[in-house]
């Protein structure tokens, strides 16, 4: 995936959503901007860390909460925050992993297998080893694919949580109505440029739909 | 323990929990080793003189099958639901995570020989009782070499779309010093002779599982990360 002057600067507590058209490349700077792929060109610093140098640096800071979610299907709940607490290095004891769960509202099914999860529940799960760190900057790909109203609701309410912490998001998504509830920034990216970057209080859903539309299939809006 | 050691030993835990719980790797192992037992024993027949010279290639084919099948399947877990991904952003040196997994692997190949040869023991009636000690050792040294460059082969192929393929072509030939070094050594063992007459195939034996290992842990980042 090429992109062509793609320029992104996010301060604590805010949330950017990342719209655009499959293939658009969405997943790709998510990906880009979690260290998992080092772009040809260009900078990335999160903080005072200069991440395309010294990934081993910003990884600490970054929790990302792809579309797999990190979740090992034979394991319980709480024997996949025990396995990615210790590969981080993070405090592993039952305590902080239960007090994780609890975070995410999974404390309930702690010791059930993940195999028997809802996907509301294993993005969740990845939520909750996202807590167990010290990540100052959540990326998210297509979070709210398969929740239902309630699932989006948690998700909406624990990226404000997120957010009031100081938290940086950046979540990629198809979701116009889940997205624009949390955003603070609205972005679309298409065949690997950003066509738009502002504010979400100054876009009504509706424009932002006709902006969408118009952007990424010119052809069809204007039929 | 270390922070190094820890992260090894986690994915050991979590390896070898995952495969108590699935049974995916040893229900299919334990099949195939009956499967090959029988078959052993439908071609050779009561003759043991026959028997004792074709066993060593014998028990040695049926373990580097079943490596193919286990080592094969040792990466295809971390592609569910991304893991991959999950481990390439854990902090520090990578190669603990190669360890971890050589182990899990290592102990189940060894569950598959322990089985095979006390099974291959009681169908075909060899006398095993003596050459158990030396033969553990071969067969640990011999499993260490399959191990070691299979978890680093089934790595490199596990996000390959061919990888059925490419794995066992990419394993088979490096394999060629361990097999021709714990086959031979497999013979002298089953033969009663010393351990010392297999001297020089030990040799080599130790000098590839070094070689083996110590390229699984300077490359695994680099595999883990293309």
């Amino acid at each position: 995936m090429a992109f062509d002057r793609v320029s992104l600067d996010l301060g604590p507590g805010e949330t950017l959503v990342l719209l655009g058209p499959n293939g658009a490349g969405k997943t790709t700077l998510l990906r880009v901007l979690a260290t998992l792929v080092r772009p040809t060109g260009g900078t990335l610093r999160l903080g005072e860390v200069d991440a395309l140098r010294e990934p081993e640096r910003a990884r600490p800071l970054i929790g990302m909460v792809g579309h797999g979610s990190y979740v090992y299907e034979d394991l319980t709940a709480i024997e996949n925050l025990r396995f990615w607490a210790a590969m981080h290095g993070h405090d592993a004891g039952e305590p902080r992993l239960r007090g994780a769960l609890a975070q995410v509202e999974l404390d309930a099914v702690a010791t059930e297998r993940a195999r028997t999860f809802s996907a509301g529940m294993k993005r969740r799960l990845g939520l909750a080893r996202v807590l167990l760190g010290q990540a100052r900057i959540l990326l998210l790909d297509e979070p709210f694919t398969g929740l239902d109203r309630q699932g989006s609701k948690w998700l909406a309410e624990f990226l404000q949580g997120f957010k009031a912490g100081g938290g940086t998001t950046v979540l990629a998504t198809h979701s116009f109505g889940g997205a624009l509830g949390v955003a603070d920034r609205v972005a679309i990216l298409a065949g690997g440029r950003l066509l738009l970057d502002r504010p979400a209080a100054d876009l009504a859903a509706d424009e932002l739909r006709r902006l969408y539309d118009a952007l990424t299939d010119p052809e069809a809006a204007r039929a | 323990m270390t922070a190094y050691a820890r992260r090894a030993w986690i994915v050991l835990w979590k390896d070898l929990l995952t495969e108590r719980r699935s049974k995916e790797s040893l229900n299919a192992l334990f099949f195939f080793t009956l499967l090959l037992l029988f078959l052993f024993q439908f071609t050779l027949g009561p003759d043991r003189d026959r028997l004792r010279a074709a066993m060593p290639g014998l028990l040695w084919l049926g373990f580097v099958l079943a490596g193919l099948l286990a080592l094969g399947r040792s990466f295809i877990l971390e592609r569910e639901n991304d893991c991959w991904e999950g481990l390439l952003l854990t902090p520090g040196d990578k190669s603990a995570i190669y360890l971890g997994k050589l182990a899990a692997n290592i102990a189940l190949m060894a569950v598959v020989e322990v089985v095979m040869v006390g099974l291959f023991g009681l169908f075909e009636n060899v006398e095993l009782g003596g050459a158990l000690g030396p033969l553990a050792v071969v067969l640990a040294l011999g499993t260490l070499g399959l191990a070691a460059v299979g978890t680093l082969f089934a790595a490199m192929t596990a996000q390959v779309r061919a990888r059925e393929l490419l794995f066992p072509v990419l394993l088979l030939p490096a394999q060629i010093p361990v097999l021709l070094a714990t086959v031979s050594a497999t013979q002298v063992v089953l033969l009663g002779q010393p351990l010392a007459e297999a001297g020089h195939w030990l040799r080599l034996l130790i000098a590839a599982d070094v070689v083996y290992l110590v390229v699984g842990v300077l490359t695994f980042e680099f595999v883990l990360d293309a």
